[in-house]
This record gives structure tokens, sequence and C-alpha cells, in this order.
């Protein structure tokens, strides 16, 4: 989970790293309030989940509160990158002498943890690394020992700070190392970290992202969920504990196993370009313990997306029961009744096939196709996905 | 012969106690599997009969391994104690240590994986968030069905479950040496290369399947490697291209970032090392019957 600039400085500041005081505010008229409160100029930033907010005109300087209103109104509601802006932290602003770079990130390929950090911050750091390699010291770190006073000077040094500042900014990489590992981040990101007129190094912005399976340890955590940028489908699914993500096609998937979903997307999308670009409409994994209930909330979300025209239920039985799988199929249509208005393709192997398929067969709903391979599966399940898109049309 | 698990490994199952150990400790016996014993802190003195097998639970991992000779461990202990789990096994000096569990914290999983590098023993860890490994028809450590296919010469590493299993059920007429479910977290302890190279030295290994899929570079990594040191045919197939960025897509590790991670990268990086990529799980079986027809 990414969190809002205004959420990781409250980390930051738990933590001790060094951040300006903020006002998150909803309306320009509490930014005016939170301008006259925090006196002098202010910074106005939106708060979305995304990159480029400088750029898009999402941060901006007022030198008075009713300028911070305005600008809090030309702000809130707009687009960055797909981003609506729903909030603005309100700052003051900062006299900025020196712009430098600080993070600490899950390192995959060599399953440990890495220090980032350089003196040239403010701009995007994959340029800076592009443009020039040796301005970005990245510094391995071990994950048992971590990062003590030596680790931390060894990182400042690594990145050449100045000597007037290293002091000061490795007791920073000491506080944020203790907010990655004390968070469960995967990735604690500061750009800029400044260098005020008056000698303070402060953290401007904050980049953070906490562990999704770390939450069992921070239960707290729950009031920082946030379902603003999921799509209604996406959020109902959520509900209901569904593993569920909303694509831009035509044919709803229903699977079990992330890795089958996955390429039974890219196999309908294969066997689409056949009938002018059909697309999956969405990723489903159903997981291993597929019964009656599971299958019906799963259909039920993919039936109620107006986008599917048909759907494809793809399962290989491995723990899975395919006479479960087909069971929960016909409850589920009984419990949707008229609601189930969608063409259904089923394929279906693996543990107890023979029964599953019988049991298909046997209640002989009309809306109903079985297919015996996940290819030819795929293809009818475009078909009728075109024909039904043609109908409407 | 096949890879990390032979008919002579004894398994221990921590977690045994529980209903995923429990249900997954019967099946394993079933695939004829030595379950020596399981591991449950505080339970150690029961047994556990599995329809006329009894199988002793230990309060320790050392305790189970002084008094059976374990050397594979398969943990099916919750997220919250899945550290503290493979750190014992670790530090206990069991070999193998194969982890079920799905949802551990990555910096959990980071950890032990850095512990057992440094340990004196070392041991393997397949896993977390996987399948198990099983060298069919002589033993399965893990929750992968065993009636699917049976011994052969294909060996087969993945990091998907399902997919696995439906590959091995497209070969299930030729076989498999070792199939070996590597889990789809960001941070994993065995990966493609270490299940390649194991294939490439097995006697019993005439060409593998490498399924993979969106997140990280461990595919691409893995062309580079095959491309060096592989001289077995090598087919692979990717799942994800579909996968938009920025989504994780069912698996902890399956997410594309910005342009890195994506389908269509691995599969050029798989291809531009020579290996041939099936377009589906059935083209990429039938490119490996190929494969097979041709060394036979």
């Amino acid at each position: 989970m990414d969190l809002y600039e205004y959420q990781a400085k409250d980390l930051f500041h738990a933590h001790g790293v060094p951040v300006l005081p903020g006002r998150v505010v909803t309306t320009s008229t509490q930014a005016r309030a939170a301008a006259a409160e925090l006196g002098g100029t202010v910074v106005v930033k939106a708060q979305v989940k995304t990159g480029g907010r400088g750029k898009a005109g999402g941060v901006q300087l007022a030198a008075t509160p009713e300028r911070a209103q305005r600008t809090a109104a030309a702000i809130l509601g707009m687009d960055i990158r797909g981003h609506t802006v729903h909030r603005v932290l309100v700052t003051p602003a900062c006299d900025i002498v020196a712009e430098y770079y600080l993070s600490f990130l899950l390192d995959r390929t060599h399953r440990r943890f890495l220090a980032m950090a350089s003196v040239q911050g403010g701009m995007d750091i994959e340029e800076v690394a592009a443009r020039t390699p040796g301005a970005l010291a990245k510094v391995p770190v071990d994950p048992i020992s971590g990062v003590d006073a030596a680790k931390a000077t060894e990182i400042v040094q690594a990145a050449a700070f100045p000597a007037e500042v290293a002091p000061a900014v490795a007791e920073v990489v000491r506080k944020l190392w203790e907010v990655f590992r004390a968070e469960d981040a995967t990735l604690v990101e500061v750009n800029p970290l400044v260098r005020d007129s008056q000698g303070s190094i402060i953290a401007l912005d904050a980049k953070v992202t906490l562990d999704d399976s770390a939450r069992f340890r921070h239960p707290e955590r729950a009031e920082l969920a946030d379902s603003a940028g999921l799509n209604p489908l996406e959020a109902r699914a959520r509900a209901r504990h569904l593993n569920y993500v909303k694509l831009d096609g035509q044919v709803g998937i229903i699977g079990n196993g992330a890795g089958l979903v996955m390429s039974t997307l890219d196999v309908v999308a294969r066997a689409g370009r056949a009938y002018g670009g059909i697309r999956p409409a969405n990723f489903l994994d159903i997981g291993g313990g597929a019964d009656a209930q599971v299958m019906a909330d799963g259909l039920d979300i993919i039936l109620g997306d107006p986008d599917v025209h048909s759907v494809f239920v793809n399962v290989f039985g491995g723990i899975t029961a395919c006479d479960q799988v087909a069971t929960g199929i016909v409850q589920a249509l009984g419990i949707l009744g008229d609601a189930a208005a969608k063409p259904l393709v089923v394929r279906l192997d693996g543990n107890n096939v023979t029964e599953g398929r019988r049991i298909l067969a046997q209640a002989a709903h009309p809306l109903v196709t079985m297919v015996d391979t996940m290819d030819a599966a795929a293809d009818k399940a475009a078909e009728l996905a075109a024909l039904t898109c043609a109908k409407g049309a | 012969m096949a890879i990390f698990l032979t008919k002579d490994s004894k398994i221990i199952v921590q977690g045994m106690t529980g209903s995923q150990g429990r249900k997954h400790t019967q099946r394993m016996l079933g695939a004829g599997s030595q379950i020596v014993g399981g591991v449950t802190p505080g339970k150690g003195g029961q047994t556990l009969d599995f329809e006329g097998v009894s199988v002793p639970v230990f309060g320790s991992v050392a305790e189970s391994m002084a008094l059976t000779g374990a050397d594979v461990s398969v943990v099916f202990v919750p997220p919250r104690f899945a550290k503290a789990a493979v750190l014992e096994a670790t530090d206990a000096g069991i070999e193998l240590i194969v982890v079920i569990t799905e949802g551990i914290p990555v910096q959990d999983t980071v950890v032990f994986c850095a512990h057992a590098r440094t340990s004196s023993v070392g041991p393997r860890i397949i896993g977390p968030n996987c399948p198990g490994v099983i060298s069919p028809g002589a033993s399965n450590a893990g929750i992968i069905p065993a009636d699917i296919t049976g011994p052969g010469r294909i060996g087969l590493v993945s990091k998907s479950g399902t997919l696995t299993y439906q590959m091995m059920f497209e070969l299930r007429d030729i076989g498999f040496s070792t199939c070996v479910g590597i889990g789809g977290d960001p941070v994993i302890g065995t990966t493609h290369i270490e299940a390649l190279q194991s294939f490439e030295n097995d006697p019993d290994t005439a060409a593998v399947v490498m399924i993979g899929e969106i997140g990280g570079d461990a595919e691409e990594r893995a062309a580079d490697y095959i491309k060096a040191n592989i001289t077995k045919p090598v087919i692979g197939y990717i799942a994800g291209f579909t996968a938009p960025e920025g989504k994780t897509m069912g698996h902890a590790g399956a997410i594309v970032s910005g342009s890195s991670g994506t389908a269509a990268a691995k599969k050029d990086a798989l291809e531009a090392a020579g290996v041939q990529v099936g377009t589906t799980p059935s083209d990429t079986a039938e490119l490996m019957r190929e494969v097979m027809k041709s060394l036979s």
C-alpha cells in the first residue's frame, strides 16, 4: 500500500525524521485557515499517490492566506495522471539551500535491503542515475545487522555529502531506517531532503510503501487504507475478500490460482484478436477453496460489470475438486436467478473432473457452455462476447 | 535421481497439528513421502493418526531431527509464526525447508533467507507462498497433487502453483523428474536459476520447462544464466502480458512497476537466450513434446 505524503510524514515524525508542520484540508476555506494559522508563505501540495505533482501544477507557493485559498481551489479537483485531488497539504515554505536524496528499499533481486543516497536531490532520481551514474550511491544493507551509526556514516560517505551536513544527515539515515523496519515498509524515500538557510536538515517530501502482508503487526493501519483510488467493482470485491482487478475488456474471468488466472487473461486476449480485439474484463482468483458461496460472490461481481458480455470460468482442480466448483456454479446461477443473463463458458480439468462435468451437464443451464481445453474455451468466450457486443451495438 | 527431493528424504511437517498441516500430511503420505514427524511447539509427545499410519509430534525441530534423522521440513505455520519456524529449522540443521505459507511479511522472508545464507548448514529454502516440490513416484513435500502424472525426464520450475499443475497435466504421458514450485512472493529462497542449475546436473532430467510471470527480474537473470550455463533444452512460458501497470495480480510479487517486470521483457530475454517461449500453456507443452521427441 502506497501512502499519501501527509501519512508518510506522520510516520517520519513518529520516528524522529525531521519534517515541517502541516495541515491536511479538503476545502479551499480550510486551506486559508491553515495558511493563516501557520503564518508566512506556505506551499499548497496536492495529495495524490503518483509522481509528477510539481510538473502538473499540483504544488504551488502562496504568500498570503487569500492566495492559499485561491491556490487550493485550483488544485482541489485537479486530475494528475488519472488521480483526482481530494486533499491538499498546507505547509510552511522552506528556504532551500541544498537538495539531497535518501531512500531505503527492498532489493528483490539480491534478497536484501538497499540504501540509496545522492547530493543531487529534487529531481527524478532515475534521471539523475541515468545521466550521472556516479551521483547516486547504492549501498547494500545486511538484513540482520541493519543500519547502525557506522553503517549510516558509510551511506553518507558513499554519496559524498558535504562535511558540514554529514553528521546530521547520518542521523536522518538512521531514523529513516527505523521507519523502514518498524513500519514494515518496502520503500521509504525522501526527495528532496533539504538543508535550509538555518542549516537544518528537513524531509520536504515523503514517499512510503507499506507491505500489505505485514498488516497483522500494525492493527492501527486499518485507517490508512483508502478506497478512493478503487473502481467501485474493486471496492465491492474487496469487501467480499475476493482477489479482483478490473480491466478494460469484455470477457469476465474467474479462475483458481494467480498464475493460471494471469495466463487465462493472456489466452483470452490472444483468442480475442480474431473477433475484433475482444479482451479480458477483469482478473479474479477464487483461490484454493472454491465453494459455492465464493463462486456466487465472484459471478455476482462479474455479472454486475456492464462491460462484461461473456464469462470464462477456468479451473484446474489441484486441491480444489471440480465437482465442488461445478456445484458452486450451479448454485450460484440459482442464487443469482434472472440477474445472471450473460453466457458462461466453463473449462474444468484435474481433480474429480468427470463428476464436475457430469454435474454441469445434468444441470444443463441454458447459459452454460462446457469446453474441454483452455485454448478452445477462451476462443468460445471471445466469440460469445463479440456476438453480444454486436447485438448490443 | 531427481533434484532436491528423493525417496530417501525424511520429512517433518512444521505445523502438522493445524488443519492445513493435517490435511496435506495425509496427502503426502498417500504419495509415498516418508513423513517422520510433525513439529508444534508445546504439543510434543502426541501422536497423530493418518489412516492407520501414526506420526509423532515433537516440540522442536532439533528434537525431531535427533530422533528421526529428518533432513527436510515442510512449513505450514501461519504468517505470524513463519519466521520463527524457519529460523528454528535453519539453526537445527535441516537441509531443505519448503515454506508453503502465504502472506509472510517480506521483511521476515528477507531475514530468514539471510540467516540461512550465513548459517553453518546453509539450508535450501523453497518458497514462501509456494506449492512445494514433488519428485513423482519418489516423494512429495508440499501440496502439489501427486496423482496428476508420474516419473519421467522433464524438469519443471514455476512461480505459479496452478500453472504447475496445468503443465504436469498437459505432459502427463511423458512425466517429470522433479517439479519445483518456487513461489510468487517478491523475495523467495530458491529462484529459477538455482533450479535450472540443479536440473542441468541431474542425469535423470533431459529438458526443463520454466514458468515465469510478471514482476522482478528473475526471468531475465535466468535467461542470462541459461545462455551461459545450461546445455539441456529449456522451454519457457510467461504469464501476465495483459496485466496493467501498478496492480498486484494475486501473487504479492506479480506487479509491473513502471516499465520493469513486464511479461514482454521476460519473453524477449528468454528468446534472446535461445529459449523457445510458448504462447499458451498448451502451446508450451507442445513445444516440450517436440523437444522430447527429438531427444528420444
